[in-house]
């Protein structure tokens, strides 16, 4: 019983967690994105606009819960919960320091996949069940873009497995305590970096609520209370995809005097995450929009065949270093072996790189023509 | 209910419009697409449509000046300028040099506003946030200096018969002067921010090609035109005002693709810059408003008119009768309505994402439209 009792405690905790973390997050993605676009963001609630999150949010809660006719009533109400209740779930097993986490899952990355994907479901359904034809296109644009970006971000955390020998989130960061593996891994990082920002969503993959075409696909129909829930799961999955991409890539909560002082660990971590969350704010005020089936070729012709030869080089070089060293009880890379890793992963970042520009040329043969007199 | 699946394709209706953030206005376009493909458009005008060719035979012809304000209104200079030139043409009214200078210079700037939106507004279009935020800190400027000139920000109503209201404040070209390479830089840091991002680059080359042929068959003019390779535009072919004194050169593009048809207009920034300084340069004091009547009654005649708007040939017919105080018929031909013809052609087999980026390419104004 009193095992529950804790469990329960704990789980709400967490809820209550991520609902300021959102709060805060959706302040901070309007402050930073009115700093770039040289406006001032919410100043008028509190100081400095604090509260706007939390009035948004009272806003919100107070509008009235319209369902349109002709929508599926079950369904309809349904759908939120589907697509938040994944988005929450995943925070179980995440670890915010190397004590602080509710469920300390052997196969936590496994675990994180694949609850996540159940979200793709309730998208499709609050897209079908609002009998909208904007929602319907965005609910399958939306389809479409998931499962996608699921492959690449899953062979990755593949890739990483393999390296750490374990899909337990601790081991992984315990193992990057002295360096962080985005040293001998920029490639890995790059591409989970990116297919998760395609995952959640976020500008330049919004495709499937996009404002000027499909007018806020899935979630058109929606107001209120069950728009804030999507909302929320949004913004939660955004945050889930930065701490992952720290904690996989970026030595997670380990940083200088963090052996000596304990309480350091959490303040590392919060670090690291804002970093990469000032990256996704930064590309969202910067870059414009994909199309559909760009969207869809840049994932099945460069980011899955970037994974691929992701897991092939992850699983080649530990292999060919227990063969020559002929030493299989360590699972820990030795530093040779990293750095051959990490040379392999930057040629082939560069070798892209570069192919991209090459094409990029070919646009820019006619462009200063008319030079002005 | 046959349960039988269907292998047909599946093509549905789509409404879009006239509320629709992407249609600029008041535009409804019913487009059946299969997927995401377009397979056929069907235009809707006329919600904006208020008449003002008929309203026109009520009002004196000093009062038409601010109807014409509501047309294009991104552009209200640029209308203004068009109708006074119509009415000077019946009267053979000879207009002091000054104010044909304090006219090219305001049509000018409200070609930069009208060119800045634009470019902001296809950013939105394509999902980028940062531009228009970009665009509307100089079109602020620029509306700060429309207001000292004519008191308002839109709707000026600043140009009449036989000249301008009122001369330019004090202190108004020096400090255009000193703020013109400000604008300059801006434009500069709009086009690094936009011109050749790669995602930019991928959604608009290539998209919405305007073939020449078309272009010229749907009569379509100005910027949308000379991004098809025509080098047409009426400052140049038919010169009026003080244009002959001006140098400046016409942007064309090649392929007559969306990004065509936005780079020829962020070029043509760059030449009313250009316009303007040598206006500064030029402009010597004089009067500033020819000698008319308070009531202005012209003799029985009739007039066309075009001059270069910043979305093509914009042109006023005006047919006056003897001894009367309104027109008998004003007939407006409206540069974004050849713009709109076009659409349909260009629509399809394209992308219901391209769809957007072409609406906000072509850069038509529904109060232009549907007069």
């Amino acid at each position: 019983m009193s095992t529950l009792l804790i469990t329960i405690t704990q789980v709400s905790i967490l809820l209550a967690f991520i609902m300021v973390m959102v709060l805060i997050l959706t302040y901070l993605e309007r402050k930073v994105l009115a700093r770039i676009q040289m406006r001032m963001g919410p100043m008028r609630t509190g100081p400095y606009g604090i509260l706007q999150s939390l009035a948004d949010m009272m806003k919100l809660l107070a509008k009235e819960d319209i369902r349109p006719h002709g929508s599926d009533r079950m369904l309809f109400y349904l759908a939120p919960l589907f697509v938040f209740v994944p988005s929450f779930l995943i925070w179980i097993t995440i670890p915010f320091t190397r004590n602080i986490v509710v469920e300390n899952l052997e196969l936590g990355l496994f675990y994180i996949v694949a609850v996540s994907t159940v979200s793709i479901v309730g998208m499709v359904l609050a897209g079908w069940a609002s009998g909208g034809k904007y929602s319907i296109l965005g609910s399958a644009r939306s389809a479409a873009q998931l499962i996608s970006y699921e492959l690449p971000l899953v062979f990755v955390i593949a890739g990483v497995g393999i390296l750490a020998q374990s899909f337990n989130l601790i081991t992984i960061v315990n193992q990057q305590s002295s360096i962080p593996a985005i040293v001998y891994q920029p490639l890995g990082f790059t591409i989970f970096f990116v297919a998760g920002l395609a995952e959640v969503g976020r500008i330049p993959f919004d495709i499937p609520h996009a404002e000027s075409e499909v007018v806020g696909g899935p979630f058109v129909e929606y107001s209120g209370i069950r728009w804030s829930i999507f909302f929320l799961a949004e913004y939660a999955n955004t945050l889930a995809i930065a701490t992952l991409s720290v904690l996989l890539f970026l030595g997670g909560w380990s940083g200088p005097l963090t052996e000596h002082f304990e309480w350091l660990q959490p303040i590392w971590l919060i670090l690291k995450v804002s970093a990469i969350l000032f990256l996704i704010f930064w590309i969202r005020a910067t870059l414009p929009r994909f199309r559909i089936d760009q969207l869809m070729q840049f994932a099945w012709k460069i980011l899955l065949p970037l994974s691929f030869v992701y897991i092939m080089v992850n699983a080649t070089v530990p292999f060919v270093e227990t063969v020559i060293t002929s030493n299989a009880a360590s699972n820990q890379l030795t530093g040779i072996a990293q750095i051959i890793l990490g040379a392999c992963q930057i040629l082939i970042l560069f070798l892209v790189a570069f192919a991209i520009s090459k094409r990029r040329k070919k646009y820019l043969t006619h462009l200063h023509q008319g030079v002005p007199a | 209910m046959d349960n039988i699946p269907s292998t047909e394709p599946v093509e549905f209706m789509l409404n879009v419009g006239p509320q629709h953030p992407a249609t600029h206005g008041v535009l409804r376009l019913l487009i059946d697409v299969d997927g995401e493909r377009i397979s056929q458009v069907e235009t809707h005008i006329g919600y904006l449509h208020r008449g003002t060719e008929k309203l026109c035979e009520g009002e004196t012809f000093s009062q038409i000046i601010s109807l014409f304000d509501r047309l294009d209104y991104v552009a209200n200079f640029n209308m203004e300028m068009s109708y006074v030139m119509a009415v000077e043409k019946i009267l053979g009214l000879d207009v002091p040099i000054r104010a044909e200078y304090i006219r090219v210079v305001t049509c000018e700037l409200n070609r930069i506003a009208s060119h800045l939106l634009f470019y902001g507004t296809l950013g939105l279009d394509i999902g980028a946030m940062t531009p228009v935020m970009y665009a509307f800190r100089e079109r602020e400027a620029l509306q700060a200096y429309f207001e000292s000139v004519s008191g308002a920000r839109m709707m000026h109503n600043f140009f009449r018969v036989g000249g301008v209201k009122e001369d330019l404040p004090e202190g108004f070209l020096e400090s255009l002067q000193s703020y013109l390479p400000k604008l300059k830089q801006a434009v500069q840091e709009c086009d690094q921010l936009l011109t050749l991002n790669d995602i930019f680059l991928e959604r608009t080359k290539g998209v919405g090609i305007l073939e020449k042929v078309d272009a010229v068959d749907f009569a379509v003019s100005g910027p949308n035109l000379r991004a098809s390779g025509v080098e047409h535009d009426i400052r140049r072919t038919e010169p009026y005002s003080i244009y002959p004194n001006l140098k400046f050169s016409i942007p064309t593009g090649t392929n007559g693709d969306s990004w065509d048809r936005y780079w020829v207009r962020m070029q043509e920034i760059q030449e009313s810059i250009f316009i303007i300084e040598q206006c500064i340069d030029q402009i010597e004091p004089g009067p500033i408003s020819g000698r008319t009547r308070t009531v202005i009654r012209p003799p029985k005649g009739e007039a066309y008119v075009r001059t270069e708007s910043p979305r093509g040939d914009f042109g006023v017919y005006l047919v006056t009768e003897e001894n009367k105080e309104q027109p008998y018929r004003i007939k407006m031909r409206s540069p974004s309505f050849c713009s709109l013809m076009a659409l349909e052609t260009m629509l399809q087999g394209e992308y219901l994402a391209d769809a957007v980026t072409i609406l906000g390419t072509l850069d038509f104004i529904m109060g232009e439209v549907d007069r």
